[in-house]
């Protein structure tokens, strides 16, 4: 049966191992630091944020794809970490209704009306979070200032509430060193604080080669040159705020960001430009939220504008 | 029996704002409370079913190198008399609608009708479309105004104009203020759309 030595079939032919389970897996790992950090810093209030996040958007993966008839994906992991991307995105003492909320508007609204896990434009938890931040500003804004920074505070205190370093800066000129932002001794979002350990999840991610350096390098590199280049310090702009948390976490979304690498650098040059503009410039202290959502709608575009050409291919004349 | 099918046409298979996605603008901008969106409705209805019968018995005088002056003339006319009448008996609502109401002469859903459907069809007829659009139009902006108003003050049904504070539903404390926002308009617009081709499709 000669016919039937030859396997007929269309591409690709090689497949890897790495599948989204094992990529999401990796992510959590990725997100055990910051989220460490978190608890560290901001009490086992953030600790119920993260699993509220993570609970919400996992049981709204598993209602809606229930109701609309489809195969229930939640063992893949991606509403997982979505919510927990949400959770870590959000100031410690938000009330919990709204993390909840926030998580399933970021997979009912940001993800589940596409077509589920790779039909997303947008970044889910990033979705979740604008959501929030438009709907209950104040909830979204009420910053405090971590527990284990102020042990001199004894028993007086319960609570210390604080303006962000980058929203101290805006508003009162004040500069936070760079001790605190770089251990993450300061107020802020639960996994962004700390730049020490998003930077060892960080490592962790581009060790197992699920994200590459692009993205992430272009965006810091284009923030600190734009920030140098506007008078502003260019080493606290890259601490503060969730730039290293959004540029490594959020900006290398396999999704919502570019494929190639030309359209990498733009992206990461493009998130890094509206970043700085909107925090010298805008309304907000901090931008990298906006900034990817925004870069996200381009990413059909720059997939399209920088396809690498194929061997032989000749460039079509105009 | 046509006058009624042609009604029903404007209210489901071609509502100009779940189906054909014209006159966006005002369903967007108006859509904050359900007096609002039925106000606009009406506004709009009123011009429309005008304009439809006018440009219908019109439609043979009307030479068409400027039959779109002539439209819009027609359409002007009676969105006068629709502000006047509203600055006069409603203000507080003239007030909100603000800019809306004028902006009628302009809007595509009328336009369209006098363009599409009035200048080629009878008197009778273009009554019923200009009535079953009409209803449609305000349909759709009473539905998206419902929805958002609930979510977006905790309170349904409040008409200042008519001294009902409306019914309470819930704190505004809990409520999210996206959704009197443009784009708690359009997320919600766009679901409503999603659940409407869902439904019309296992039909």
């Amino acid at each position: 049966m000669a016919e039937n030595q030859f396997i007929v079939s269309s591409s690709p032919h090689l497949r890897s191992e790495v599948s989204t389970p094992v990529i999401m897996r990796d992510v959590i790992i990725a997100l055990l630091p910051p989220s460490f950090a978190g608890i560290y810093l901001f009490g086992f209030r953030a600790l119920a944020v993260m699993i509220v996040g993570t609970l919400a958007a996992v049981i709204t993966e598993a209602v809606i794809e229930r109701a609309t008839h489809r195969p229930v994906t939640i063992g893949d992991y991606s509403a997982a970490v979505a919510g927990l991307l949400l959770a870590l995105v959000l100031p410690p003492d938000i009330p919990l209704w709204i993390v909840a909320v926030g998580s399933i508007v970021a997979i009912g609204v940001g993800k589940q009306v596409f077509g589920g896990l790779g039909h997303n434009p947008f970044n889910p938890a990033l979705i979740g979070r604008a959501v929030l931040l438009a709907s209950w500003p104040v909830a979204m804004t009420t910053w405090r200032w971590p527990v284990a920074s102020a042990p001199w505070m004894g028993k007086g205190f319960d609570i210390l509430t604080s303006a962000t370093p980058l929203a101290a800066l805006k508003l009162s000129g004040i500069k936070t060193p760079y001790g605190p932002l770089f251990w993450g001794t300061v107020a802020g979002s639960i996994g962004e604080t700390s730049a020490i350990a998003v930077l060892i999840g960080a490592a962790y991610l581009l060790i197992r080669g699920h994200i590459t350096w692009r993205i992430p390098g272009y965006y810091i590199l284009t923030v600190a040159v734009l920030s140098l280049l506007f008078g502003q310090d260019p080493v606290f702009h890259v601490l503060a705020g969730g730039l290293l948390f959004g540029a490594f976490f959020m900006a290398t979304d396999y999704v919502s960001t570019p494929v190639t690498p030309k359209g990498q650098a733009i992206f990461g040059i493009g998130c890094g430009v509206l970043t700085v503009l909107i925090r010298l410039y805008g309304g907000y202290p901090e931008g990298v939220c906006y900034s990817i959502l925004i870069m996200d709608a381009t990413t059909a575009l720059l997939d399209r504008f920088t396809r690498p050409r194929k061997l032989g291919e000749v460039r079509r004349s105009a | 029996m046509r006058f009624f099918s042609v009604l029903k046409n404007g209210i489901t298979d071609e509502n100009p704002t779940f189906r054909l996605l014209i006159g966006m603008c005002p369903v967007l901008a108006t859509s904050l409370a359900v007096t609002n969106g039925i106000g606009m409705g009406i506004a709009a209805t009123f011009v429309l079913v005008g304009s439809n019968v006018i440009v219908a018995a019109l439609r043979s005088i009307i030479p068409s190198k400027i039959r779109i002056p002539c439209f819009i003339v027609v359409i002007a006319s009676f969105v006068t008399v629709v502000d006047l009448v509203m600055a006069a008996f409603t203000p507080g609502l003239h007030e909100v609608l603000g800019i809306f109401i004028p902006l009628i002469v302009v809007n595509c859903i009328i336009l369209a009708r006098a363009e599409a459907f009035a200048s080629k069809h009878s008197v009778i007829a273009s009554l019923a479309d200009g009535i079953g659009m009409g209803l449609g139009f305000t349909f759709a902006l009473t539905l998206l105004s419902a929805i958002r108003e609930a979510i977006g003050t905790g309170t349904i049904l409040a008409a200042p104009d008519f001294g009902f504070s409306g019914i309470h539903l819930f704190s505004q404390s809990y409520s999210p203020v996206m959704m009197l926002l443009p784009p708690g308009a359009f997320i919600t617009l766009g679901l409503l759309i999603g659940l409407i081709n869902t439904i019309t499709r296992k039909k």
